[in-house]
């Protein structure tokens, strides 16, 4: 038995990938963090609390940001996430309760996080929102806001989708209820000048989210043009595209590995990048120099981390960052 | 699981001893071994200490009603779930009809342009009568509460977001916080009060309560025996005179009164309410229930168990938080802890029978 073990690893050592695979993505990651803080400050504790619910590939990112930044900064970073508005509040309240440092709290909800985030103000914790909430976050009190302007995204869209020739969009949201999707395809439309449409897919249900576009691109051959609010969602379009035999364009927003290869081998158009990680990193970064130096970026305006349009040509370049979880 | 070894409680008759004095002397502990809520108060305490032990600012005021409120907001709705559980039903509505139930407050008001009492009240009214739709659809189909309630879950997913869009353009309904009336109602659904350095949240106020008239109506009233023999069996029930209908209806609309009542807490807390909020807390609120000993056969159960169910999902949902674990790894330590509490509860009540 133990030979037969034996042999067997030998031989897939042997015949080991060159390409790809554990090892690779652990040469990478071994190049990309130090984990050695750079500063000799107290060690700060920092939490952030988002909307975000388990498992999303757009998080990750934003954590893989914040962790970077924390190492370098000697922080202690403990993260929390409730897509339920009111359970995100009670996370943010719990650790307000645990006397943290730093808050970094995404206002996809707004109207739940008010209190909470004035109750840390007075409990003199420092908050700086991410992601959404920009037009919030300074009445709320907040130190800066860090991310995208959804409907400047949106607009970008629909710009790109002109410069392409586009005639007839749709726009796939995969969460009812989300204003920042909402945001986004109201944005396109205003500046695409052509038609486009809304597709509610249910975004937790992949087999779901492919059968309707599909069924929308068959009833519609009009149809040139498919953008997905998430890069998950991409290449699920791609295989409804295949599978009804449409002429459509894929586009997105938000970028992954999927993506920048699917953007490298022409089955996508282009995606539309907010740069997560930057939204993490600069987070943790920003409450650190608030707190070693009270420094404050962005002078009360929201700091933009996008929109940042990739095409063919950049995403050979970003297929490596995609892979390590980075963009 | 059979109701026979779990024989619906009586307490208001004490026990027929007839003249055997060690039974008589007995009687207390053996009353006190048989309730139905012991296995979970057990297991919030073992979970209690858990988190005192590995969770430094577990202990803090402030912590512990941070807890509170959180177990609060499960516990409201925790009650009218656990009573309609001992009822033999279940109802898989009850997290979207909360959330059915402020979008229809806040529109009624901002619509009119209306005090917001005035959208509170319509609220009530329409909750309530989802409720009662519910149990007479049950009533009269005879069909599973599974199947009414899962209906009837779907239909008011698709109205919350339906409707909203239709009449506010967005998801989200628009506020209404500087609407009259929105500081009155506010100060009954969603204030909190401070006690030193520690606050208190009107829910807690409300869901004890709850608990307290919901105890009230099980052990003290012929309504509570209706509803232990309605779940213990039916058809016995109404063969002795219980009005099966009308008690099952009333429990559907004892939910949709706590519905009404966590509704009104969100909208009046946010002042603004997204529509698509609310699916899934179904589960959570029957899991309470459940925790705290109430058989999902019917039959048997409490409402203090109830709390002390919410209460021990307040806490491990907390907990995790304060022990600052990666949240990677929540959903499980959640389930476990959850797993766990039942387990206990299950045991505690098998030597309860055992010794009784």
């Amino acid at each position: 038995m133990g030979a037969v073990l034996a042999a067997a690893l030998g031989a897939s050592l042997a015949g080991c990938s060159s390409t790809g695979g554990l090892r690779a993505e652990q040469e990478r990651a071994a190049k990309a963090a130090g984990g050695k803080a750079a500063v000799n400050t107290p060690r700060w504790t920092f939490a952030m609390v988002t909307h975000s619910g388990d498992g999303d590939t757009f998080w990750d990112i934003v954590q893989n940001g914040a962790q970077q930044a924390a190492v370098k900064d000697n922080i202690k970073f403990v993260y929390g996430h409730d897509k339920e508005a009111q359970r995100q509040s009670q996370l943010v309240q719990s650790y307000i309760d645990q006397k943290v440092d730093g808050l970094i709290v995404s206002l996809a909800k707004p109207n739940a996080m008010k209190d909470v985030v004035a109750k840390a103000e007075k409990a003199g914790i420092p908050v700086i929102t991410v992601n959404s909430g920009a037009e919030e976050s300074k009445a709320f009190g907040a130190l800066s806001h860090i991310g995208q302007d959804e409907t400047v995204a949106g607009e970008a869209v629909g710009e790109e989708l002109n410069k392409r020739g586009r005639k007839k969009a749709l726009c796939v949201l995969h969460e009812q209820g989300n204003v920042g999707h909402e945001q986004r395809c109201d944005g396109a439309k205003k500046t695409f000048k052509g038609d486009l449409q809304k597709l509610y897919v249910e975004g937790t249900n992949m087999p779901d989210v492919q059968s309707s576009i599909e069924s929308k691109l068959q009833s519609d051959s009009a149809l040139d043009a498919v953008v997905t609010l998430g890069a998950p969602f991409a290449a699920t379009a791609v295989k409804a595209k295949e599978q009804a035999g449409s002429k459509a364009e894929i586009d997105t927003f938000d970028l992954n590995a999927q993506v920048a290869t699917g953007l490298k081998d022409g089955s996508l158009g282009f995606a539309v990048d907010q740069q997560p990680y930057l939204q993490g990193y600069q987070a943790v970064d920003l409450l650190w120099l608030y707190k070693y130096n009270s420094d404050v970026l962005g002078g009360g305006k929201p700091v933009l981390t996008g929109p940042q349009v990739i095409t063919k040509k950049d995403a050979a370049a970003l297929e490596d960052y995609t892979k390590r979880g980075t963009r | 699981m059979s109701h026979a070894d779990a024989p619906p409680l009586q307490p208001a008759g004490p026990a027929k001893s007839g003249g055997d004095e060690r039974l008589l002397h007995r009687s207390l502990a053996r009353r006190l071994m048989g309730r139905p809520e012991l296995g979970s108060v057990v297991g919030a305490a073992a979970v209690f200490l858990f988190f005192s032990i590995v969770a430094e600012p577990f202990l803090r005021a402030a912590s512990l009603s941070t807890v509170l409120y959180a177990s609060s907001t499960i516990g409201i709705m925790a009650v009218p779930v656990a009573l309609l559980m001992i009822g033999g039903e279940f109802d898989l509505s009850a997290g979207v009809m909360v959330v059915s139930s402020a979008l229809i407050s806040s529109m009624v008001s901002y619509q009119m342009t209306a005090n917001t009492w005035v959208g509170v009240g319509v609220s009530l009214l329409v909750t309530l009568a989802i409720g009662a739709f519910n149990g007479l659809l049950l009533t009269r189909t005879k069909l599973p509460s599974f199947i009414i309630t899962l209906g009837t879950f779907f239909m008011l997913t698709g109205l919350n977001l339906g409707f909203t869009k239709l009449i506010s353009g967005t998801v989200s309904t628009k506020t209404i916080a500087d609407m009259e009336g929105f500081d009155s109602a506010r100060t009954l659904f969603a204030s909190h009060l401070t006690l030193g350095s520690v606050d208190i949240q009107v829910t807690i106020l409300w869901w004890l309560a709850l608990v307290a008239v919901a105890t009230w109506i099980l052990l003290r009233t012929r309504v509570g025996n209706w509803i232990f023999a309605v779940g213990g069996n039916a058809d016995a029930a109404r063969a002795v005179g219980v009005p099966v209908t009308k008690t099952k209806i009333g429990l559907y609309m004892g939910v949709a009164f706590a519905a009404w009542v966590s509704g009104q807490h969100l909208l009046f807390s946010y002042d603004a309410i997204q529509s698509g909020d609310g699916v899934g807390n179904e589960f959570l609120y029957i899991i309470a229930a459940a925790v705290g000993g109430c058989l999902m056969t019917g039959g048997f159960g409490s409402a203090i168990g109830a709390a002390v169910g919410a209460f021990i999902f307040g806490m491990a949902s907390k907990g995790i938080v304060y022990a600052q674990w990666n949240p990677d790894w929540y959903k499980f330590f959640l389930g476990a802890m959850l797993l766990l509490a039942t387990l206990l509860n299950a045991w505690v009540r098998k030597r309860a029978e055992e010794k009784a």
